[in-house]
């Protein structure tokens, strides 16, 4: 028993061919050590006793007991049902049919770029968030970011009026006292005005500014995003000459080089450069190719995980990186680099030989958080291997004001600091929290004498503005956006707004003195006026002036959407057909040609120091569940459990097990309730030029040593209740000098702990044969290398008769080869069937209610361990040992081969959640659900039961759509056709690696995907007959490069 | 060596086990009645409502079709109350001064809707499709009863899952052809076995396994 990871291959007894490929897989460092230390045994059933003495003993349990059955007596006494009423409309909507939901097309803007949307309405109620197939960002996926968003516009914590220094004011008195302010700035040209925005690609949003900076010639408009793009936007200035916005084919990409980028995960294109990338990645037997992707990154990115090749380095070495690559691709690149990378020098030949062997097949693509001078050797990589035109494109920027927004943010700070700032206007955004902190925004902030901050909530810096006013949540607006390959949406509202918020357009029509306009009126007439300009047929970008002057703000704001021509059927045809379907037809940018400038001018190599021995690097990211800090109140994001430290609800520092090791840093696991419910983690200090902060740590296996990796976003003050004051506030040591990494980090070890809510190890299966993957090459040689006899037991070990399925037989198969561990799938099912979030503290007790969990495995050493991604619904087994211990039959069968859960049944014994191998039943310990607030009711799903305490769930395979799509089938008289039922997680992923349908159907996607030589049930040993099964992970690495 | 127990006491502990027995069956006799009395499941009460509409009126004095403010009852699991708007087709025309209809007149005018007391009411567990019953030939009458025949509207059936699933055990009993779904007048004819039978085959129904699955109606 001490050692785990040999049980898979001991238990079951079968020494198959199958076998000779397994690897080692593991959850958590400790699983990998193998044995459980005895003093943590100890300490564990230590605090066993102390629960246990805690509990009640059986009087006081006796005396609850009569108590609690006296008082559901006298609640027994009403046995009439209580009233219900209905109440109609006066002048019913046309198109509303009652009890069927809407959907309608909009997009989510996140920072500035668009997501294409599809809104389910019930009753004019937004619900649930679907991608829109038609938009060419999402494709019909979405991420789990947009996915939260609708309960975004339902929290309760949002700012709901115009405020003057904390006290409630009307938007009447605020116009008054605004238009005052801006007719004294009339006077002089608007030399003390300010706008502050974030990215902006809002075509009526740069027109309205634009306006105002011709209105007032003296004012200026700045950007800035916490987590912006500043590097790949100088990169391509550098590279190029202008700025320019690469767009990558990775459809056509056989062969990709990540220099630290995540384009998997993040970024405006990530949802479909993932799904094009993947879809490179899905080898059988007909054909048994796939990609190969390289990935050189610092903190383990999702994209990292899913690397054929992955090479830890420190941050600052990727340039030495990608120097040593572009030498060997036979590049004269200017500068030798700061740190020369001498590692893995063989692999690097054997990388560049692979990339030259695939010439105008591959991609190089730097991350958004290396420095420019790493954009611009990867530019200079793929025209050298003629990508550009073929798998890279380029388009004029997307954005409106493209700009370096540190600098014009540092701008800002110096006027406002030199005290010619008389009016500044932010427009969205949280500057005081996410500001650099040496540029020490708050107290230049506090010079400036009138302050309107506009935003969703009452946050850090609408505490420290004179004026608030209350911003209308996206599903509330009209409005547009870009998205990354330019398609122009335009965004309509689902909802009037539900608190008296005025968009940002509505805030820049007041502040160009017409306070009267809506929205509505503003982006329509803008669209119109585009008709009546344009000529040109093909909308293509031309009329964009030059973005090279873009470094001075107000002079180039006129990159916006391309002309169009005048509409056939009119314009009111135009506006009701963009709106239906969600992209404005024809607006996808032309391919702009590029050259590299002169290469020796192109950049020049950064300037980051070695590392001081004893120092540390400093790595900043945005929080790959709350972002910038702008999702902080959002409970579903808190809740996801991080993709690989399973965190729910904080942050931590991140640090690799050799450099935790060096300084005896360690992670207990605690056992409170759950399996290793929580986590008691050291903390330390970090000392980065003269800041300090204190902060847990978390050792994360992949990660290079000597770097400390921090997420920012966390730490709000004025977050909102779920937001405030959870996790660590990094923005504090972050400065505008070094936004991404940085040397010069001094650790302390301090004699301080810290309970984190980690989910690594909750519903451990004691490392059975779950995930199982090989090599593109041992796939070749054996596809059903993932099969095992033991899989297949024989059906007569099973008491009871089999059952049959004469009609529908519905079946999940999950690709984890194609699984990118985003999260997705995991918000949308808790948006689609009404899960309730539970918080830290019950986390840590393990009773987290998500339905389907990604579970993440390592495997090979923990210094650079391969990352699988496997996620977990229900198993739906034909031979449900759940199904057999209910006491009350509250879990069943059904003729469909689902495994039913009857909430109304369930007593609660938990029999059914004791007997599942699989650990995918949830349990309502407590009345989890809010019954009581009202606005937060408007997001359930009308079609789903909201369970309360004492009641178990799971996943149904989303039967409300199963029950919908089939009484649609049968009152046309035909069979629900493949395809018609999308459970919300399959919706939702944006590389389709969940594939639901008839397994009755032979010519259903499932069936044909269970057919696969990679398909497996997962412990299908133990007989369960599972109905969702895996397709086994086949990696491609170059056989020319050896693993260490 | 006398006897500890008197003679009667054989007869008490009888009485008291058969009398106990008789008690408690009794209860359960009690708590069975009142749960299947009228007064628990209120079928067959008249609601009062704001507007003491008559259905009796509106369908066999006027020749309504259901249809007519039920809108989506053959579209969607909701069969639809009509907005006010759908009452001020008739009643801009005829009865405008009629005081029974000042609540109407009110919730057009002002925009208010009335709101109606609910009569057929099924707990928030079961998600029951107003659209695939009538499709697969279940008239109105059969769940609603003689709806024309009520001045104001009561419930006919208890709606309790036992009476769901005598029908969904044997949906042919009550099976009709799809032409005579809104006819109040339908009666079952004598060879309804023979006829149902034939419907279910010719609607496709499906076998009592799939009709019986506890997910058909929860979710």
């Amino acid at each position: 028993m001490n050692q785990p990871h040999q049980l898979s291959g001991s238990t079951n007894g079968c020494e198959g061919e199958t076998h000779k490929t397994k690897k080692t897989f593991w959850r958590t460092l400790e699983e990998l050590a193998g044995s459980e230390s005895q003093t943590n045994l100890v300490k564990r059933l230590e605090q066993h006793a102390v629960m246990i003495e805690n509990a009640l003993d059986r009087r006081d349990f006796i005396k609850l007991m009569s108590a609690s059955l006296a008082l559901a007596g006298i609640t027994g006494c009403s046995v009439q049902q209580p009233t219900e009423h209905i109440v109609p409309y006066v002048r019913q909507p046309e198109e509303i049919v009652l009890g069927k939901p809407l959907f309608y097309a909009t997009a989510m803007p996140m920072a500035g770029y668009a997501m294409g949307l599809l809104v389910e309405s019930h009753e004019g109620r937004p619900t649930k968030i679907e991608g829109n197939p038609a938009h060419p960002a999402s494709l019909g996926a979405t991420d789990l970011f947009s996915q939260a968003s609708v309960i975004g516009l339902y929290d309760p914590d949002r700012s709901q009026t115009t405020m003057y220094l904390g006290e409630i004011r009307s938007w009447g008195v605020f116009l008054e006292e605004f238009l005052k302010d801006i007719s004294k700035q009339r006077a002089s040209q608007g030399a003390g005005l300010r706008i502050l925005t974030g990215s902006v690609t809002s075509p009526t949003l740069a027109d309205q500014i634009k306006g105002i900076l011709t209105a007032f010639p003296k004012a200026k408009w700045h950007q800035y995003e916490p987590a912006g793009r500043d590097t790949a936007r100088e990169g391509t200035k550098q590279a190029f000459g202008d700025y320019v916005d690469p767009i990558y084919h990775f459809e056509n990409a056989d062969v990709v080089l990540s220099l630290d980028s995540d384009f998997l995960c993040a970024g405006p294109g990530s949802v479909r450069y993932s799904r094009d990338f993947m879809n490179k990645r899905r080898p059988d037997v007909s054909n048994p190719n796939m990609s190969r992707l390289y990935v050189a990154e610092c903190t383990p990115t999702n994209t990292g995980a899913k690397a054929d090749h992955r090479f830890p380095m420190r941050a600052a070495q990727v340039e030495g990186f990608a120097r040593a690559v572009a030498y060997k691709l036979g590049i004269n690149l200017p500068g030798s680099g700061a740190t020369p990378y001498t590692d893995h020098s063989d692999a690097i030949a054997a990388l560049a030989r692979d990339l030259q062997a695939h010439r105008g097949s591959s991609v190089v693509i730097a991350g958004d958080y290396q420095p420019p001078i790493v954009h611009v050797i990867a530019h200079m990589m793929n025209e050298s291997l003629g990508n550009i035109g073929k798998t890279v494109r380029f388009i004029d920027p997307v954005e409106a004001n493209p700009t370096n927004q540190l600098e014009s943010l540092r701008q800002l700070v110096n006027d406002m600091n030199a005290g010619t700032v008389e009016l500044l206007v932010i427009l969205g955004g949280n500057p005081v929290f996410t500001a650099p902190i040496d540029l020490d925004f708050p107290s230049a902030l506090s010079k400036v004498q009138t302050r309107v901050h506009h935003s969703l909530y009452y946050d850090e810096t609408s505490a420290l503005c004179h004026w608030h006013v209350a911003a209308a949540h996206y599903l509330e607006s009209w409005s547009d956006a870009r998205a990354f390959d330019g398609t122009v949406s335009i965004i309509q509202p689902l909802i009037a707004p539900l608190y008296s918020g005025k968009t940002e357009h509505e805030m820049m029509a007041a502040l160009s003195n017409n306070p009267d306009q809506t929205s509505y009126d503003l982006v329509r007439k803008y669209w119109q006026q585009r008709h009546g300009t344009g000529g040109s047929t093909g909308g293509s970008s031309q009329t964009s002036t030059t973005p090279g002057q873009a470094s001075s703000p107000p002079s180039n704001t006129t990159g916006v959407a391309p002309a169009l021509p005048n509409p056939p059927d009119g314009f009111d045809q135009w506006w009701r057909k963009s709106l239906r379907d969600g992209v404005v037809a024809n607006t996808t940018a032309a391919e702009r040609a590029v050259a590299i400038r002169n290469s020796q001018q192109a950049g020049t190599a950064s300037n980051i120091p070695p590392l001081n021995p004893g120092e540390f690097e400093i790595v900043f990211r945005p929080d790959p569940s709350i972002f910038d800090g702008r999702f902080a109140n959002n409970a579903w994001l808190q809740e996801i459990p991080k993709p690989f430290t399973k965190i729910t609800w904080d942050n931590t520092a991140l640090i690799s097990p050799a450099t935790a090791q060096r300084f005896a840093i360690e992670i207990d696991p605690a056992r409170r309730g759950g399996e290793h419910g929580n986590m008691v983690s050291d903390v330390i200090e970090l000392n980065y030029q003269g800041r300090t902060l204190h902060m847990p740590v978390w050792i994360l296996p992949g990660h290079p040593d000597d770097s400390i990796t921090v997420h920012f976003g966390y730490g709000r003050i004025r977050g909102g209740d779920t937001g405030s004051f959870k996790g660590f506030n990094t923005y504090l040591l972050r400065t505008s000098f070094a936004p991404w990494f940085d040397v010069g980090l001094k650790i302390r070890k301090l004699d301080e702990t810290y309970e984190l809510a980690s989910t690594q190890a909750h519903h451990s299966m004691e490392n059975r044969d779950l995930v199982r993957a090989a090599t593109l090459g041992e796939f070749k040689q054996n596809p059903k290398f993932a099969k095992s006899e033991a899989d297949d037991p024989s059906k007569s070990k099973w008491l009871f008769p089999n059952w049959s399925y004469p009609g529908y037989a519905w079946g999940m198969a999950i690709d984890i080869n194609t699984c990118i561990g985003c999260n997705a799938c995991v918000v949308a099912c808790q948006a689609e069937n009404n899960i309730p979030v539970v918080g830290k503290i019950e986390v840590m007790h393990g009773r987290e209610m998500h339905w389907i969990r990604i579970d993440r495995y390592y495997s090979g050493d923990e210094h650079n361990p391969e990352t699988h991604f496997q996620p977990v619904p229900c198993m739906h087994c034909e031979d449900a040992p759940c199904e057999l211990v209910c006491p009350v039959e509250a879990t069943t069968h059904s003729s469909e081969g689902i495994n039913e859960m009857t909430y109304n049944r369930c007593v609660g014994t938990r029999y059914c959640s004791n007997n599942c191998p699989y650990k995918v039943r949830r349990f309502n310990f407590f009345r989890y659900a809010d019954y009581d607030t009202p606005v937060v009711k408007l997001q359930k799903n009308p079609d789903v039961t909201v369970r309360s305490r004492g009641v178990m769930e799971k996943c149904t395979y989303c039967v409300q759509r199963i029950n919908e799509a089939k009484i649609t089938a049968e009152e046309q008289d035909r069979t629900v056709r493949d395809g018609e039922i999308t459970p919300a997680c399959a919706q939702a992923c944006p590389t389709r690696a969940i594939v639901f349908g008839n397994i009755n159907d032979p010519n259903s996607n499932v069936t044909k995907l269970k057919a696969e030589p990679r398909n497996y049930g997962m412990l299908a040993d133990l007989n369960t007959r599972p109905r969702t099964t895996y397709l086994a992970e086949v990696r491609n690495p170059n056989p020319e490069i050896k693993t260490e | 060596m006398h006897r500890v127990f008197h003679p009667s006491s054989n007869i008490i502990a009888r009485v008291t086990i058969f009398g106990g027995l008789i008690i408690i069956a009794g209860i359960c006799w009690v708590v069975y009645a009142v749960g299947t009395s009228s007064y628990v499941t209120e079928v067959a009460v008249p609601r009062s409502q704001p507007v003491p509409f008559s259905h009796q009126h509106h369908v066999s004095g006027l020749g309504l079709d259901c249809r007519y403010c039920h809108t989506t009852v053959e579209t969607s699991a909701f069969a639809g109350i009509p907005p006010t708007a759908t009452c001020m087709n008739c009643h801009s025309q005829i009865w405008t001064d009629s005081p029974m209809l000042q609540p109407v007149r009110d919730s057009y005018r002002t925009g208010v809707p009335l709101v109606w007391n609910r009569v057929n009411n099924l707990p928030q567990f079961a998600y029951f499709n107003h659209s695939i019953h009538i499709n697969k030939g279940v008239g109105c009458s059969t769940c609603h009863g003689r709806v024309d025949r009520m001045p104001l509207t009561w419930e006919e059936q208890p709606m309790e899952m036992q009476w769901c699933l005598e029908c969904h055990r044997n949906p042919n009993k009550v099976l009709r052809p799809r032409d005579q779904v809104f006819n109040m007048e339908w009666q079952a004819p004598t060879d309804q076995v023979t006829k149902g039978a034939e419907l279910a085959n010719s609607y496709h129904i499906r076998d009592t396994h799939y009709l019986t699955s506890c997910s058909t109606c929860h979710r």
